[in-house]
């Protein structure tokens, strides 16, 4: 067990590399064990991130389907439905992708905000649990799990509180 | 004695019934003068939808100024505090999703409220293809959204009217909020509860949105860049600026020239008392006038009001002709019964030609030319019968007033060098003739919002507005009237399925519609009668997942939820109360008398070929074959419409006005019993009238309705110049010549500063007036004292 100070200094230093990195692109690969399903959900696509604030999620299978959040607004595009809401309007959402969003961006208050914080490192890898603070959404999901190594992310891992879960494998692309 | 007392208790009596007449009177200062009322179905539903319709309760709210932040922050807090205020229908800002209400409506309404529900729909391949894209959608990240629904709704029906009622293209969102595209201002709708023609109403919701917005003013951070500026625009927040406006143009401009007109007069007379004097013809008509529109029309426009002004200027001269006409021949003093048999002759044929040419509006279908008409016939009349019958009784004995001959002088010499050339006057028709050529399709403005008090600036304010907010100006609807609100609503439904071509053809953007809200019962027993009944359905389901990697068993809530809306009673707008979807089928369902209306607004294409035009034709033709037999369906495009209404009426007030000068002709021929004569009056007056004519259509401005008016005043004023210029020709100049000469050039003085003040208006339909009948009015003197037979305008020449 680590001092406290040795928690925040390291969960610092991740959240400080974090934010020196001005945008990152890069593949998931995302699996859903859903309790009405007898198999796994399998998804993939790209990442892209600009900081501070603008994240895309190109699901490229098992269909065609891009999310993008942009400040408060959130675009969902699928086939032919183009869809933009306020992140506002739909609160659990909203909190659920300011975890990854603030986590990329190394807005450790952001994230302090809707959750509280567990941090362990390992040499260059670390582990960041998010518990919800918020009722409503700790109804929804108990924990987000985000793996790391240095200034990039590995995997996150959602619990919901209904059984089931999902683990979204993040490697990174150097573009150009 | 008697013969004094007789008129002033007949002008009393009468006095004290048109102040009765005007005090019971109703006003109103909206757009209505300008909105025609006609019987014709088509242009009676227009002229409901501009006063009553769904765009007309619509207020644009802008915030500008501050940064960002602090405008959404701003947006958000008026929503909260104006949301529950029984003013309004709905304010929203874009970042309000489905409430509780309307989520708990549309989940259990799912199977009769989707479109995709019919026989087929439950066919075993067609509900295994269903699912399988739902477990897709489960993937994806909207799955977070609908992962929560999928062991009761496993086809998606829940998201498929959510999406079915989302607008195709809403305007853009940043910080939560719908802000224009550039970012710099945030944008909110407000629709009022008050219908768009209850101006009070309006008025207290603007108020209320300015009142809340100031309230949360004080919480603004002192770190703040500038301060943050609220704009609010729309068809209401229009026709409260303009009544504020037309209330303040009359009363200051009421005032000004009431002003400016006694101060000349004042140094003419130079006595207060007969200056009091003087005005009471001018009060006497302005009473009569607004008490005789008072007595024939349901309602008094601000417009006619205002137009009272414009009496201001031509009744002042009938006193002033009594005043300065009215001296003995010889030496000093009044010789009242002279004047009587000598010049009121003169003064009452001008005003009957006056009254002639007023008359022609009276029949217009424009309710506010009518009044006008109305308001100058009873005006002038009153003020002519009170300067000849009651005046003379209150005018002092020995009342001395300044001789205004050498005025009179004054002016022929300035005239005498212009005489010399006077047959260039005779270019006028032919310059004017080859300017109105040249020019001619450019003469009168077809279009109705030239008549709008509305400042430019605000129209492309209001403009901008819809175009950020891609709501654009609701132009096009299609109207379906019907027996009943489900006749109305089937038919609704049948346009919709027309139209849909058009919307994946790109000819339109989309369209609104109240079955998007709330489908007719006929289409909801149909989409119950396809639900299968519980062991059926679960037969089909067993069949449709059994190759799907779904535990089966899990699913009885979907089973249950289908039974169930078997069962449910059909939704109707009881139902439906509480949700933002009421306020949808509120607007665009209404009740108008014994009828009801379902309105569709078509939402015009933001690019391409089409974009912000609709072609009326193609939706015609789209709708062509729909003609059901207990419901009327009418494409209506409102600004095309109100134009070519618009149009239609000034071709008829151009025809009520040539008629109306054919009859001041035959009326001049008669009184006058020659036909030189009459061409000596009429002359001058024509040659005034075609330069004011040429001068607007060399400096661009095309004429509207109530330039035509502005002429016609033009011809009332300037007759009576030209009906002096006759008479004096009939007798020898003289002094009394050069006398009468006087006491026209301050007749037309007061004319002139009273319409060039009318001029100054910021309201087009008042400026216009001003801008025609100044320099008409000093134009017809001008030809006049140019044309006038021989000697007598110039007794300086017959002593010669």
């Amino acid at each position: 067990m680590q001092a406290p100070a040795a928690v925040d200094g390291g969960l610092d230093a991740v959240m400080q590399s974090m934010a020196a990195r001005p945008h990152g692109h890069a593949v998931f690969t995302e699996s859903q064990y859903l309790a009405l399903l007898k198999t796994r959900l399998e998804s993939s696509g790209d990442l892209y991130f600009r900081f501070p604030d603008h994240l895309e999620k190109v699901t490229r299978r098992p269909a065609p389907e891009s999310l993008v959040i942009d400040s408060g607004t959130l675009t969902v595009t699928r086939g032919k439905m183009h869809h933009t809401v306020a992140l506002a309007a739909y609160p659990q959402l909203a909190v659920f992708i300011d975890s990854i969003r603030a986590t990329l961006a190394g807005d450790r208050a952001a994230l302090e905000r809707s959750f509280t914080l567990q941090f362990a490192a390992d040499g260059p890898h670390w582990t960041l649990s998010l518990t919800p603070r918020d009722a409503k959404l700790a109804a929804l999901v108990r924990q987000i799990r985000i793996d790391g190594s240095g200034d990039a992310i590995s995997t996150v891992e959602t619990l919901r509180a209904d059984g089931d879960r999902s683990v979204m494998v993040i490697t990174p692309v150097s573009d150009g | 004695m008697r013969s004094r007392i007789l008129p002033l208790a007949v002008w009393a009596l009468a006095l004290a019934i048109a102040i009765l007449l005007v005090c019971r009177a109703r006003y109103t200062a909206d757009l209505s003068a300008f909105l025609p009322a006609l019987p014709s179905q088509q242009q009676q539903l227009l002229v409901e939808e501009l006063k009553e319709g769904p765009a007309a309760r619509v207020i644009l709210v802008a915030i500008s100024g501050a940064d960002a932040a602090r405008r959404a922050a701003l947006s958000a807090g008026l929503v909260q505090r104006l949301q529950p205020n029984p003013l309004f229908r709905t304010v929203t800002n874009g970042a309000a999703g489905p409430t509780e209400a309307d989520q708990r409506f549309l989940y259990t309404y799912r199977y009769l409220l989707s479109d995709r529900i019919d026989a087929g729909f439950f066919h075993v391949e067609r509900l295994q293809a269903t699912i399988r894209d739902n477990i897709d959608l489960l993937a994806s990240p909207l799955g977070m959204l609908s992962k929560d629904l999928f062991a009761r709704d496993p086809t998606g029906e829940t998201l498929q009217v959510i999406t079915q009622l989302d607008r195709p293209d809403g305007p853009r969102l940043a910080d939560g909020v719908w802000v224009s595209p550039d970012g710099q201002r945030a944008l909110l709708v407000a629709e009022t509860a008050a219908a768009g023609s209850d101006t009070d109403g309006q008025q207290r919701a603007m108020l209320a949105i300015r009142a809340a917005f100031d309230a949360l003013q004080p919480l603004a951070p002192a770190t703040a860049p500038s301060p943050a500026i609220l704009r609010l625009t729309g068809p209401a927040v229009f026709a409260v600026d303009a009544r504020a406006t037309i209330e303040k143009e009359a009363v200051r401009l009421s005032l000004l020239s009431s002003l400016l007109i006694a101060a000349f007069l004042l140094a003419v007379y130079r006595s207060v008392r007969v200056l009091a004097l003087g005005m009471l013809p001018v009060a006497s008509g302005a009473l009569a006038g607004v008490a005789a529109v008072a007595l024939g029309f349901s309602v008094v426009h601000g417009v006619t009001l205002g137009f009272g002004v414009t009496l201001i200027g031509e009744s002042v001269d009938y006193s002033v002709y009594l005043f300065l006409q009215g001296q003995a021949r010889a030496g000093g003093g009044r010789d009242q019964a002279r004047w009587t048999a000598d010049f009121w002759p003169t003064v009452r044929l001008g005003m009957l030609t006056s009254v002639v040419g007023f008359a022609s509006l009276l029949p217009s279908s424009f309710p506010g030319l009518a009044q006008l008409g109305a308001y100058s016939i009873a005006g002038l009349v009153a003020a002519a019968l009170v300067t000849r019958f009651v005046l003379p009784q209150l005018l002092p004995a020995n009342l001395a007033i300044a001789d205004v001959a050498p005025l009179g002088q004054l002016f022929l010499r300035v005239v005498a060098p212009l005489r010399r050339v006077r047959a260039l006057a005779w270019l006028v028709p032919v310059v004017a003739a080859a300017c109105l050529l040249t020019h001619r399709g450019e003469l009168w403005n077809h279009e109705l919002s030239a008549l709008s008090p509305v400042p430019a600036e605000a129209q492309a304010f209001d403009a901008r507005l819809r175009a950020d907010l891609g709501t654009a100006d609701v132009r096009t609807l299609v109207v379906v009237s019907a027996a009943s609100a489900e006749s109305a609503l089937q038919t609704a439904e049948q346009v919709g399925a027309a139209l849909q071509p058009l919307v994946d053809g790109g000819i339109i953007a989309g369209f609104d519609s109240p079955a998007r809200y709330l489908p007719s019962l006929r289409t909801q027993r149909a989409r119950q009668a396809a639900l299968p009944d519980p062991a059926d359905l679960k037969a089909r389901f067993l069949a449709a997942t059994a190759a799907l990697p779904l535990h089966q068993e899990r699913f009885d809530g979907f089973l249950e939820d289908v039974a169930a809306a078997r069962q449910l009673p059909l939704a109707t707008a009881q139902q439906l109360q509480g949700t933002t979807q009421a306020a949808g089928v509120d607007a665009l369902l209404v009740q108008r008398g014994a009828a009801w209306q379902a309105l569709v607004p078509l939402e015009a294409m933001h690019t391409g070929p089409s974009a912000y035009m609709i072609d009326t034709g193609r939706v015609e033709a789209a709708l062509g074959g729909l003609r059901s037999s207990d419901a009327t369906v009418i494409v209506l495009d409102l600004k095309r419409e109100s134009d070519a209404l618009y149009s239609s009426y000034l071709t008829q007030s151009v025809r009520l006005s040539l008629a109306g000068l054919g009859a001041i002709l035959v009326l001049l021929t008669v009184a006058l019993r020659s036909l030189v004569r009459t061409l000596r009056v009429v002359v001058p007056l024509a040659l005034a009238v075609l330069v004011v004519i040429s001068g607007f259509v060399v400096v661009g401005h095309a004429m509207t309705i109530l330039n035509l008016v502005g002429l016609l005043l033009v011809v009332a004023i300037g007759s009576n110049y030209c009906l002096f210029f006759d008479r004096e020709a009939g007798h020898r100049g003289d002094a009394d010549g050069a006398r009468t000469l006087g006491s026209l050039t301050v007749a037309n003085a007061s004319t002139v500063i009273g319409f060039g003040v009318l001029a100054t208006s910021s309201v087009p339909v008042l400026s216009a007036v001003g801008l025609t009948v100044a320099p008409g009015a000093f134009l017809a003197l001008l030809f006049g004292a140019l044309l006038a037979g021989g000697t007598a305008a110039a007794p300086g020449s017959s002593h010669a």
